[in-house]
């Protein structure tokens, strides 16, 4: 179980999130939502201690992760996956050996395994036939997948996916909903989905935490989502649903 | 007024940072399993790479020193071998090691902030250490260490390359014989110039490879940021060689 406590972070003096808390759940998907800016990938790179809180606490597993030294932090670290915004996939790789270094980091399996398990992993993202290339000869959209590919790779426990279908066609984010979802379900994985596509939230999500103005406007479950009469997050809600349609109509 | 405290307090910010990533550095040693890979990657690319590069300025640094000297000593009561006398301790204690570490600060430096500025802009960096790797111990240390261990062999290179120009050039010239050029060399042989050229090469080698590094790894601000990073790499290696090179001829001469 992760629990963020009473968190406070500023960047020059400029709050982005102020006396935040959380909790997330064993074995639930929880969607973080909110504006862009808003900080919701400044929130989860506190969650694995990329970056130090102004006050406040994050737990993981009841271990106070601002508190511990930091060999204790990089075993914390080892649970997690993380697919960032940008995919960060190491551009001196090919994508398949993006995919394969925390298994070579990690793990004493065999090559023969290793050369398995990646390409099991890339044909999860359906992607059987990229390996040989750079990332940098992929599209923004493949090169998320690959890296959500690596993110998988350890089998962790948690998974934290930032923004997974930002910049994607509508069909391949289903495809990744669908994965985000069949990853949670098959491997018990706890998943923290950062979005501010509402698509995804509604067909993802257990739970939704929806930041404004710095602040943990609202937390509560889907259902509580549809029956919430909170104003701001009607008009976040809204605008998405607006935006959603007008795509749907501008792309047919 | 705020800017000025700044300004006058950054270098002091710089230098402590520089030292605790060092210091980090040094804590990952540990781990060095993990990272020998990319230390062989690390010396190729540092080292025998720059072995075409080092060794043409070492060539011209020593065609120059030969003809120059000839022009400004050689006399009719100043003999030719004199050439050697000068041309080959200016090599070895100054020449071979400063050439080839202003060349590497461009090259090398240049590279290394570059590559490690694009890894923490596009978060890379963040990607390393999720996983539960230390960046620090993972793209650091093996650019240190490859830079301690390769550059005294570019230095040894850009001796021998260096004679060989000047011999060159005399031979070329005609200012003064292979002979004379080496009984000159002879006489006034000093056994501490190789020893001092080695030390200097070790100590560049580790400048211009952890100032690099401190500077990509800690760039901010997008591609401009690891423009930024870039060129302060190579212009802070430059000026981190010159003093040190003063303060080692202070120290050990
Ligand atoms: N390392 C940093 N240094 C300074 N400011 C930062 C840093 N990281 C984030 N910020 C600032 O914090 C704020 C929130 O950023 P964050 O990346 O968390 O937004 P976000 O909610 O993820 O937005 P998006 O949906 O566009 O990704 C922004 O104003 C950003 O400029
Ligand atoms: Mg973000």
């Amino acid at each position: 179980m992760i629990r963020v406590e009473h968190l406070t972070k500023a960047f020059n003096g400029h709050p982005v999130l102020q006396d935040v808390s959380l909790e997330i759940h064993e074995g639930e998907t929880l969607a973080i939502i909110g504006r862009s800016g808003s900080g919701k990938s400044v929130l989860m790179k506190h969650i694995i201690g990329l970056m130090k809180p102004d006050s406040g606490r994050v737990f993981v597993d009841g271990t106070d992760i601002s508190s511990i030294s930091y060999s204790e932090l990089r075993l914390v670290r080892r649970q997690f996956g993380v697919l960032f915004q940008g995919g960060a996939l190491f551009d001196s790789m090919s994508a398949f050996d993006n995919v394969a270094f925390p298994l070579h980091t990690f793990t004493r399996k065999s090559e023969d395994d290793i050369r398995r398990e990646t390409q099991k992993c890339l044909d999860l993202v359906h992607l059987p036939h990229v390996g040989a290339v750079n990332p940098s000869e992929l599209s923004g959209g493949m090169r998320k997948r690959v890296a959500l590919a690596r993110a998988i790779a350890l089998r962790p426990r948690y998974i934290i996916y930032d923004e997974p279908t930002s910049g994607l066609d509508p069909e391949t984010s289903s495809t990744i909903n669908e994965l985000i979802k069949g990853l949670a379900r098959q491997l018990e994985i706890t998943s923290i989905v950062v979005t501010h596509d509402m698509h995804s939230v509604l067909a993802i999500a257990d739970r939704v935490a929806f930041i404004h103005n710095a602040r943990m406007h609202w937390v509560g479950s889907i259902n509580d989502l549809h029956s919430s009469e909170d104003e701001v997050l009607h008009a976040f809600v809204k605008a998405n649903e607006y935006f959603i349609g007008a795509a749907a109509s501008g792309a047919s | 007024m705020n800017g000025v405290v700044l300004n006058l307090v950054r270098p002091f910010f710089s230098l402590g940072r520089f030292s605790l990533l060092l210091a980090k550095a040094c804590g990952s040693l540990g781990d060095i399993g993990i990272y020998r890979k990319n230390m062989v990657v690390q010396m190729v690319r540092i080292g025998l790479e720059s072995i075409p590069i080092v060794a043409l300025a070492a060539a011209f640094s020593g065609a120059v020193t030969t003809v120059q000297t000839a022009y400004q000593l050689v006399s009719p009561i100043i003999p030719p071998k004199v050439i050697g006398a000068v041309v080959v301790p200016s090599l070895t204690m100054e020449l071979a090691a400063v050439v080839t570490g202003f060349i590497l600060s461009g090259r090398v430096g240049a590279r290394i902030a570059a590559e490690l500025g694009t890894m923490r802009v596009t978060e890379q960096i963040d990607a390393l250490e999720a996983m539960g790797l230390n960046s620090v111990g993972y793209l650091i240390v093996p650019r240190v260490a490859a830079g301690i261990l390769m550059f005294p062999v570019l230095y040894v290179a850009a001796c021998l390359i260096g004679v060989a120009g000047s011999l060159l050039a005399a031979m070329l010239t005609g200012v003064v014989s292979i002979g004379e050029f080496i009984l000159g060399a002879r006489e006034h042989y000093d056994n501490f110039g190789p020893y001092f050229g080695l030390i200097k090469a070790f100590v560049f080698g580790f400048l211009i490879t952890s100032i690099s590094c401190y500077m990509g790894y800690y760039t901010e601000g997008g591609a401009e940021g690891v423009g930024r990073s870039t060129t302060r790499a190579a212009v802070m290696s430059c000026v981190f060689i010159l003093v040190a090179d003063f303060a080692l001829a202070i120290v050990l001469l």
